[in-house]
């Protein structure tokens, strides 16, 4: 399975290094988030909670572009076809879809990170960048996770891009309630990582619940 | 669909929910203590508190039927999961407005953020939002059951995931003294508030099996009568087949 997962992995990753699609598209999605939140909230620079949230709402926000594109190449060009002749595990299939989404999410904030310290952020963020980078890592899994099944959810509906917004924001809305709290203390330029222990540990369940939960059911989705 | 019949028992079962009910808002009205701060809008708890957990029942009753509907390849326990969840939403919105209406009484406000199970049950609300959206925009009907099927899990296992998240963001600035239904109710109050419960339970199940009947009649009707409009056709050479046969020999014939 891991071989299956790998290959179609490497194929994704080809494709998108080919045609940059996504990964551009979310990150100049997310710089122009940061222009429009500069204007809405007419404010040159943030911290604490408002910089949390503000961070995080655009990095849900760029994410639904991706999950959006992450089965339309199998869709429209026949590859699911090819999937389900081939005689492969079907979960490989997920695991592939989920790292690529969890790969495009690290890219998406290799560029989002530094463009809002650099644009909005009032605090250094230097100092908590570890901390910050562990929350976004964990985090990252779970919307990974959440993202492929939706993604796969959504792609045989008339209205996919409809559905896509409206089914993955609720069900990220854990992640973002973790993801905020944990890091609005890295942003007031206090160095007390207050509760952050505790919100990992939350994050670690909801990946757990999701990718265990994702890996049991994704075989209905393809079945037929 | 199998011949499943939902019908039976829902007149016993109609007539035990009318009584259940009556007795519920006898007792919430003249056994009831007035509550000391709150006075007679206190009320609205027997209402809005067994609506909330019988709707998330419904949501998390759904999912186990989904799960149900996969392993065993049974078209009617979509059925039963879809009806389920139909009724939950329709539920989920006396949840809201109950809410906000106490809220206001006792608050001040039509909503309030601090409140986490009011949080939590918005934020599940909006996802099974998205259920019929997504149910109806997949034309191929066996896809369809299993797409929402699949939905329907996903969804039930957020319910909880959710309410730990906002429960644990609120006990962070906000302590949690009481719990909403915790031990610490007076005894003719939990009596009360137990009787209620069981009676939305019971209104609850009552339309669950009605609207499950009416959907099966519906559907063996429309069939008889495909079978009606094909056979006046074809009878003489087709008799006892099923409608498949002679739609696809009427096909054959007309090309």
């Amino acid at each position: 399975m891991t071989r299956t997962a790998l290959a179609i992995l490497r194929k994704d990753l080809r494709i998108e290094l080919r045609t940059r699609e996504s990964v551009p598209a979310m990150a100049l999605f997310a710089v122009t988030v940061f222009v429009l939140f500069h204007f809405g909230l007419d404010r040159d620079s943030l911290d604490g909670a408002l910089a949390a949230g503000i961070l995080w709402v655009t990095v849900l926000l760029a994410a639904v572009l991706a999950v959006n594109r992450l089965f339309v190449v199998e869709r429209e060009q026949g590859g699911f076809d090819g999937l389900l002749l081939a005689p492969i595990d079907r979960t490989a299939v997920y695991v592939a879809k989920a790292t690529a989404l969890l790969l495009y999410l690290l890219m998406l904030e290799l560029v989002a990170v530094p463009a809002f310290a650099l644009l909005l952020l009032g605090v250094d963020l230097l100092p908590a960048l570890p901390e910050l980078v562990a929350i976004m890592l964990v985090a990252d899994v779970g919307l990974a996770a959440v993202g492929a099944l939706v993604a796969a959810l959504a792609v045989e509906t008339r209205a996919r891009d409809l559905i896509v917004p409206l089914l993955l924001l609720p069900l990220l809305v854990p992640v973002i309630i973790a993801g905020a709290a944990a890091t609005e203390p890295l942003l007031t330029g206090l160095q007390t990582a207050d509760g952050l222990g505790r919100w990992l540990a939350f994050l670690g369940l909801y990946d757990m619940v999701f990718v265990l939960l994702s890996v049991g059911i994704f075989d209905f989705l393809l079945d037929d | 669909m199998t011949s499943a019949l939902f019908g039976r028992g829902l007149s016993a079962l109609s007539i035990a929910t009318v009584c259940a009910i009556a007795a519920a808002f006898a007792l919430v009205f003249f056994y009831a203590p007035l509550d000391a701060d709150q006075g007679f809008i206190q009320k609205i708890f027997y209402v809005h508190v067994p609506m909330a957990i019988v709707a998330l029942g419904g949501f998390m009753a759904a999912g186990v039927m989904a799960i149900l509907h996969l392993r065993r390849r049974d078209r009617s326990w979509d059925m039963r999961s879809y009806v389920a969840i139909h009724l939950s939403i329709i539920l989920g919105v006396g949840v809201l407005v109950t809410g906000a209406i106490w809220a206001k009484a006792s608050w001040g406000h039509w909503w309030v953020w601090d409140e986490p199970t009011l949080v939590s049950f918005l934020i599940v609300f909006l996802l099974y939002c998205t259920y019929q959206p997504l149910r109806f925009s997949i034309e191929d009907p066996e896809r369809q059951a299993r797409y929402a099927s699949v939905f329907a899990i996903v969804a039930g296992a957020f319910v909880p995931l959710n309410f730990i998240a906002v429960r644990l963001a609120e006990a962070y600035t906000h302590p949690r003294v009481l719990s909403q239904t915790g031990g610490n109710l007076p005894g003719e109050m939990r009596l009360t508030f137990l009787v209620a419960l069981g009676a939305m339970t019971l209104l609850f199940v009552t339309l669950w099996k009605l609207e499950l009947t009416s959907k099966h009649a519906a559907e063996q009707l429309r069939k008889l009568r495909v079978r009606l409009e094909l056979g006046a056709d074809e009878r003489p050479a087709q008799s006892g087949s099923g409608y498949r046969a002679p739609a696809a020999a009427a096909r054959s014939a007309s090309s």
